[in-house]
């Protein structure tokens, strides 16, 4: 039996959506068991959230005051520690699965596959290098413990209806004070979540400004989307980094995704390829941008953005 | 302050198109061109304005990879690094070897701060730093998108999902960058003259006994799934009518 523990994401509030979609793919390791485990200062309500989630069998809390914030510098010796009791132990992809995961795997001396895309077998899984340009299989050892990220786009979430069993759980690692969590910023909007939003509008260079990003908010908010950037126009500060779509952004699979005076970098399409509907609004026919979108329009964003408004308003 | 290490990885340059081989066996990689990674050049950048801020400061390039990739710490000697350190190697290095080995370099050279890139962009493993950090037992602040030292601390404001997070930690740290910490500078002509006399120590996994283990065995190698090439619409309407009927809108 392979028993295999999840990393959960949250904020204290809410358990991050990624977590559900980690168990989709942990579901998906023959002969398998799964866990949640949850590190913070009050996991309550989190933990009900886990427990909820379908196809888990337990959630473990680990509460204190230490795990206030995610600093993977704090959280890594705890679940070096939890892991003992497992087989696989998977975290998300995102930023905070990025930073943690890797300095687990180190503590236990095993190696992680990054970005897990599908699973062929308990030790047998695709992911992708050189920006998504080649699909590798790699196989673990079985006798390690295996580390992994998944790659959140590859999976639905799973759905709720679950009743795990939740558990407090403390270990005797002992933690660092090297590492001391200052403040955040973050552009707080009533927009879905970019990375799990259905529907996404996202714009390039062409924009020209932060004013002119006013558009595509003005589009995304009538049709319910969240709002995406390329690099360049996160660069020249027409948008905040934690808009950026792409091989060092975000990498997002919603049903339908606007590129809006985007070129089509190949960094950028990492981002995007499982887009279920790409569409294209750039004035150049040559840009490749067009290659991959299923729909394309020609022509000046500036003109063709009010006017798709103003057809979706009447 | 007085040393800086810099991790710097020979990769295939990001404006080459990536091709896999037909027999599934890996990407080709015969006669393409090679570059340092794009955020171990942000990395070198960071430490030499530390550097330059600074007195006394050495910075030294460090480098695991094939016996070509002394063209790459080349690189790093011109736009500025004090020396350079090869690993030399043909085994395929795996981000827990690559920590491990940096670990070794590390106990010698006793640096203040090590940076890395965030990623590699053949690979995109994403890992090397955080692994050399629990390694050496000490901080780790990934994705940085600005750095302040001073008094033995470093200030990291990070990339994250959510926006940007700020992090305080003691030195000596792993610290790995994001793309929006700096610009490179460019190098100059001079400066390629000036790097050829500089040190480069070509050292092995052996001396540093580290051993290149394979514990992630790549059985095959395959190109993406291709999107379906698909129609241009002739106006604002005609768009507005196919999303419309797709039920996109
Ligand atoms: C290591 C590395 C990592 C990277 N990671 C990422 C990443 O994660 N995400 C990312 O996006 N990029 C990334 N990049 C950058 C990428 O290579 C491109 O530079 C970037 O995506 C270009 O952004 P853009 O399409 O907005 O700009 P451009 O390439 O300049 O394209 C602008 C487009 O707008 C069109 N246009 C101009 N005016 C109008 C108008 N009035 N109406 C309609 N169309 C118009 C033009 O025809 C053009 O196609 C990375 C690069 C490197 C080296
Ligand atoms: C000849 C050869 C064959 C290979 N074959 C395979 C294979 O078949 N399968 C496989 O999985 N891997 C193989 N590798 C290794 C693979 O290409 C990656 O180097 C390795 O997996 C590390 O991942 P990453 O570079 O993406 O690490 P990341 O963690 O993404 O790297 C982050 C940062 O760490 C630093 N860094 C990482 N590696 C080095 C390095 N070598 N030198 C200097 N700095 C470094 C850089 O600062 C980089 O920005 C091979 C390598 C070589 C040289």
């Amino acid at each position: 039996m392979h028993k295999i523990l999840i990393v959960g994401e949250h904020d204290g509030k809410t358990l991050n959506p990624a977590t559900a979609k980690c168990v989709t793919c942990a579901g998906s390791i023959p002969d398998g068991e799964i866990a949640i485990v949850l590190l913070g200062s009050d996991t309550a309500a989190v933990a009900a959230q886990a427990a909820a989630i379908a196809g888990v069998k337990s959630v473990l809390r680990v509460d204190r005051s230490e795990n206030e914030h995610p600093l993977a510098a704090i959280f890594a010796p705890q679940l070096a520690a939890l892991a003992a009791d497992y087989t696989h132990v998977f975290g998300p992809s995102t930023s905070f699965g990025k930073d943690l995961m890797p300095r687990i795997a180190a503590l236990l001396g095993v190696p992680q596959v990054s970005d897990l895309m599908s699973v062929e077998g308990a030790y047998r899984f695709k992911r992708p290098t050189y920006a998504g340009n080649a699909i590798v299989t790699v196989e673990a050892d079985p006798a390690r413990k295996l580390l992994a990220t998944v790659r959140v786009a590859s999976f639905q979430a799973a759905t709720g209806g679950g009743s795990a069993a939740i558990e407090s759980k403390s270990t005797a690692a002992a933690l660092p004070s090297h590492t001391r969590y200052v403040g955040a910023k973050s552009g707080s909007t009533d927009r879905p979540d970019l990375q799990t939003a259905k529907r996404v509008v996202s714009g390039g260079r062409a924009l020209g400004s932060a004013e002119n990003f006013k558009l595509l908010f003005s589009l995304a908010d009538q049709i319910g989307a969240a709002v995406g950037a390329s690099r360049a126009a996160v660069d020249a500060g027409y948008a905040p980094n934690e808009m950026q779509v792409g091989q060092t952004g975000k990498i997002i699979s919603p049903d339908i995704y606007i590129a809006i005076g985007i070129s089509g970098a190949i960094q950028h399409l990492t981002g995007i390829k499982d887009a279920r509907t790409i569409v294209a609004i750039n004035k150049d026919g040559e840009a490749p941008i067009f290659e991959v979108a299923d729909i394309g329009l020609v022509g000046d964003l500036f003109q063709i953005v009010p006017e798709l408004e103003r057809l979706i308003g009447s | 302050m007085q040393k800086i290490m810099v991790c710097i990885k020979r990769v295939v340059d990001y404006n080459v198109r990536i091709r896999v081989k037909p027999d599934g066996s890996g990407v080709m990689l015969d006669g393409v061109k090679m570059s340092v990674n794009p955020f171990d050049e942000i990395a070198l950048e960071e430490a030499l304005r530390i550097k330059e801020r600074g007195t006394n400061i050495e910075v030294v390039a460090v480098s695991i990879g094939v016996a070509d990739t002394q063209q790459q710490l080349r690189t790093a000697l011109a736009m500025g690094a004090d020396r350079a350190i090869l690993v030399q190697t043909d085994a395929a290095v795996e981000p827990l070897t690559a920590a491990q080995t940096f670990l070794a370099v590390a106990k010698k050279e006793n640096p203040d701060l090590i940076f890395l890139g965030k990623q590699a962009i053949d690979d995109d493993a994403n890992q090397t730093g955080q692994m050399l950090a629990a390694l050496w037992e000490r901080p780790q602040a990934t994705y940085a998108s600005k750095v302040e030292i001073s008094g033995g601390k470093a200030s990291v404001t990070r990339e994250i999902d959510a926006g940007l997070e700020t992090i305080e930690v003691d030195l000596p740290a792993v610290l790995t960058v994001d793309l929006r910490l700096n610009e490179p500078r460019y190098v100059k002509l001079p400066d390629i003259m000036k790097a050829k006399k500089k040190p480069l120590d070509v050292t092995s996994l052996d001396a540093l006994g580290v051993s290149a283990n394979v514990l992630l065995k790549t059985v095959k190698t395959e190109p993406p799934a291709q999107r379906q090439k698909g129609v241009l619409v002739k106006d604002v309407a005609e768009l507005f009518d196919v999303l419309k009927k797709k039920g996109l809108v």
